[in-house]
């Protein structure tokens, strides 16, 4: 009951801050929308009790890439820039991918539907205060069974980064 | 009964510490933020030879609640030009997220909100991540160029300085294997000895950035009153402006508290393991008596009747306290006993936070401000490499005692003297890279679109 209620609360607000988000004219409030929504995701997360994911969430994508966004936001002209992005070809290709992802998602909920026990319905989950503490359990899959992808994931990120600097530093050089 | 109301008592019956602590920090924090600034204006007094605020209270004791009093009753302006919603709701951000992130400190082995979430020190660490936006947002909504170019700098310096943070939190978490706040401070004292020991170049570089995290003096940027007035808080007045000043001093409660537990042993007493320094148990009650006998002494010399009052009022509180520590001392009474941890652990971790604290202070009065490129070439270039190189240090300590066998000082000694040559190396390498920097840069000017 009460973990329902906790639920739909953060999926209120993570739907109404998205809706917001792309309706905003103003960049900056819609930095501010998403920050809301991605808040309320890392709620359910904690509401499910995979309290690391809710943190990593906070620091990663909030205490992160939220504040770079707003960073960027603010040294960059959008008023010059938007309407560069207006042309009429965007416009139907965008319309076109929610479209796409409207009816995947509705084929996947109606899937789910429609075969019980099945789909996106676990069958019997355990109760989440019954977990084991997710912190250790996240570090020993990760290391442990998915030490490969893990660290070629790093090394691909990190070569990401690397490349940026480098490209960054490029064009300061020319200068 | 009515049940719904009965599952309110219950939880109630259940939860009652941890309402009462939340309670707590809501409500003395910002008295606690206030008597802070007094004891800096004091401080900077002293170190300049001069006596400070004296007027209001004895030696201006009551100097913060007449401050609080006058930016409560100062007009609240908002700028024509700004954006309300954000400009109201900014300074609400700052503080919300400073007040929550003490939540998962523990100041004692009994005040605490919540100290064994699974996360920690990480949910303290990441709430307080949220304040910068508080900053960043305030700055654009007040739409003005220091408030911009203040804001601009607090963020690219929190984030900076973060990363840095995170790395030096990372070696502390190393030692202790978990990031549970109650089981972190039990597990150095099985340990013997403060991590702050065992990782001192993690404890240092975690100062250094925990300072410019809560953008004091010397890495006071962005509110750099002699360059940008008064940076992101230029537009604010009245009781937006104390909120978020509010923040700024919750901030560094915060980022005290988290270096405490992790690296100063948390509500421990200094060595909680050596015998003989056993003394120190007597000496909570034996400070506040010395202060109450101090104020008693000092009482008869205030010139009007309300001081006096007030510092027999002083006295009797600190007496009354030392009472209490006095006879809940192992030997006496029973029903004392069992509240006895909570305040004695509660009395060290404000003594190590207040030396924090202190520590934060004294830096301030003492060292000038730095330039935004230094500040830069700082966090980048020698701190965050720093900490990667101690990550990997205390890792290697680690995998020497347990794998090897090694004696434990031995070899933390050897991989800190091996961070401590790397950091040297950066620095000097550093220095000649920025020498030649300088002079390219006085060859062909660069535009810095955020220097200021």
């Amino acid at each position: 009951m009460l973990d329902s209620i906790i639920f739909y609360f953060f999926a209120g607000i993570a739907v109404l801050s998205a809706l917001l988000m792309i309706t905003r004219r103003n960049a900056i409030h819609s930095a501010v929308f998403l920050t809301t929504a991605l808040l309320a995701t890392a709620g359910i997360f904690l509401q499910l009790h995979a309290e690391f994911l809710f943190i990593v969430q906070i620091i990663l994508y909030v205490g992160g890439i939220m504040v770079m966004f707003i960073f960027v936001i603010m040294l960059v002209r959008l008023d010059v820039a938007l309407p560069r992005l207006r042309s009429r070809l965007r416009q139907w290709s965008a319309i076109l991918v929610a479209l796409a992802v409207f009816l995947e998602a509705g084929i996947i909920l109606y899937l789910a539907r429609r075969i019980p026990g099945e789909g996106l319905l676990v069958p019997s989950p355990a109760p989440a205060a019954k977990l084991p503490p997710n912190t250790e359990d996240l570090a020993n899959s990760l290391f442990h069974a998915y030490l490969l992808p893990f660290e070629i994931a790093s090394v691909l990120l990190l070569v990401a980064m690397i490349g940026a600097v480098v490209m960054g530093k490029n064009r300061s050089d020319t200068k | 009964m009515n049940p719904a109301l009965h599952s309110v008592l219950a939880f109630l019956q259940g939860w009652w510490v941890e309402l009462l602590c939340a309670f707590l920090i809501v409500a003395l924090v910002p008295l606690i933020a206030g008597y802070i600034v007094l004891v800096e204006r004091k401080l900077m007094a002293d170190m300049q030879a001069r006596l400070g605020p004296m007027r209001v209270g004895p030696h201006g004791l009551l100097q913060p609640i007449a401050d609080a009093l006058k930016l409560l009753i100062k007009e609240d302006i908002i700028p024509a030009e700004a954006d309300k919603l954000v400009f109201w709701f900014a300074p609400v951000l700052s503080m919300t997220a400073a007040l929550t992130a003490l939540g998962a400190v523990a100041f004692g082995p009994w005040f605490h909100v919540a100290r064994d979430i699974n996360i920690g020190l990480l949910f303290v660490v990441g709430i307080s991540a949220l304040g910068p936006f508080g900053i960043v947002l305030g700055g654009w909504a007040s739409n003005n160029h220091y408030s911009i170019i203040g804001a601009l700098r607090s963020t690219a310096q929190l984030i900076s300085y973060e990363t840095t943070a995170g790395f030096a939190l990372v070696s502390g978490f190393l030692l202790s294997g978990t990031l549970r706040v109650g089981a972190i401070v039990e597990q150095q004292r099985a340990d013997h000895a403060w991590y702050a020991f065992l990782a001192p170049v993690g404890f240092i570089t975690y100062l250094i950035a925990s300072i410019a995290e809560t953008n004091r003096a010397p890495f006071d940027l962005p509110e750099a009153e002699s360059e940008l007035v008064a940076g992101y808080m230029t537009e604010y007045s009245g009781f937006r402006w104390a909120l978020y000043f509010l923040g700024e001093y919750a901030n560094m409660i915060v980022v005290a508290s988290v270096g405490t537990t992790l690296f100063l042993g948390g509500w421990l007493r200094p060595f909680p393991s050596v015998d003989w320094l056993g003394w120190l148990d007597a000496l909570p009650a034996l400070l506040l008596a010395a202060v109450g006998v101090y104020c008693l002494i000092r009482a008869g010399k205030q010139p009007a009747q309300v001081q006096k009052l007030f510092m027999w009022a002083v006295a009797f509180a600190c007496f009354g306290v030392a009472l209490i520590f006095a006879l809940a001392a192992p030997l006496a009474m029973a029903p004392l006993h069992i509240i006895y941890p909570g305040l004695y652990g509660a009395f060290w971790f404000l003594v190590k936070v207040s030396a924090y604290i202190y520590v934060f202070m004294w830096l301030r009065f003492t060292l000038p401000r730095f330039r935004f490129d230094q500040l830069m070439r700082l966090g980048w270039h020698i701190l965050i490499p720093l900490a990667l190189v101690n990550i990997l240090g205390v890792g290697i300590a680690l995998a020497l005692i347990s794998g090897l066998g090694w004696n434990r000082w031995l070899a933390i000694a050897i991989t800190t003297t091996a961070t401590v040559i790397a950091g040297l190396l950066l620095i000097r390498w550093n220095d000649r890279h920025a020498v030649a920097a300088s002079l390219a840069a006085e060859a062909s000017p660069v535009e810095d679109s955020y220097a200021g």
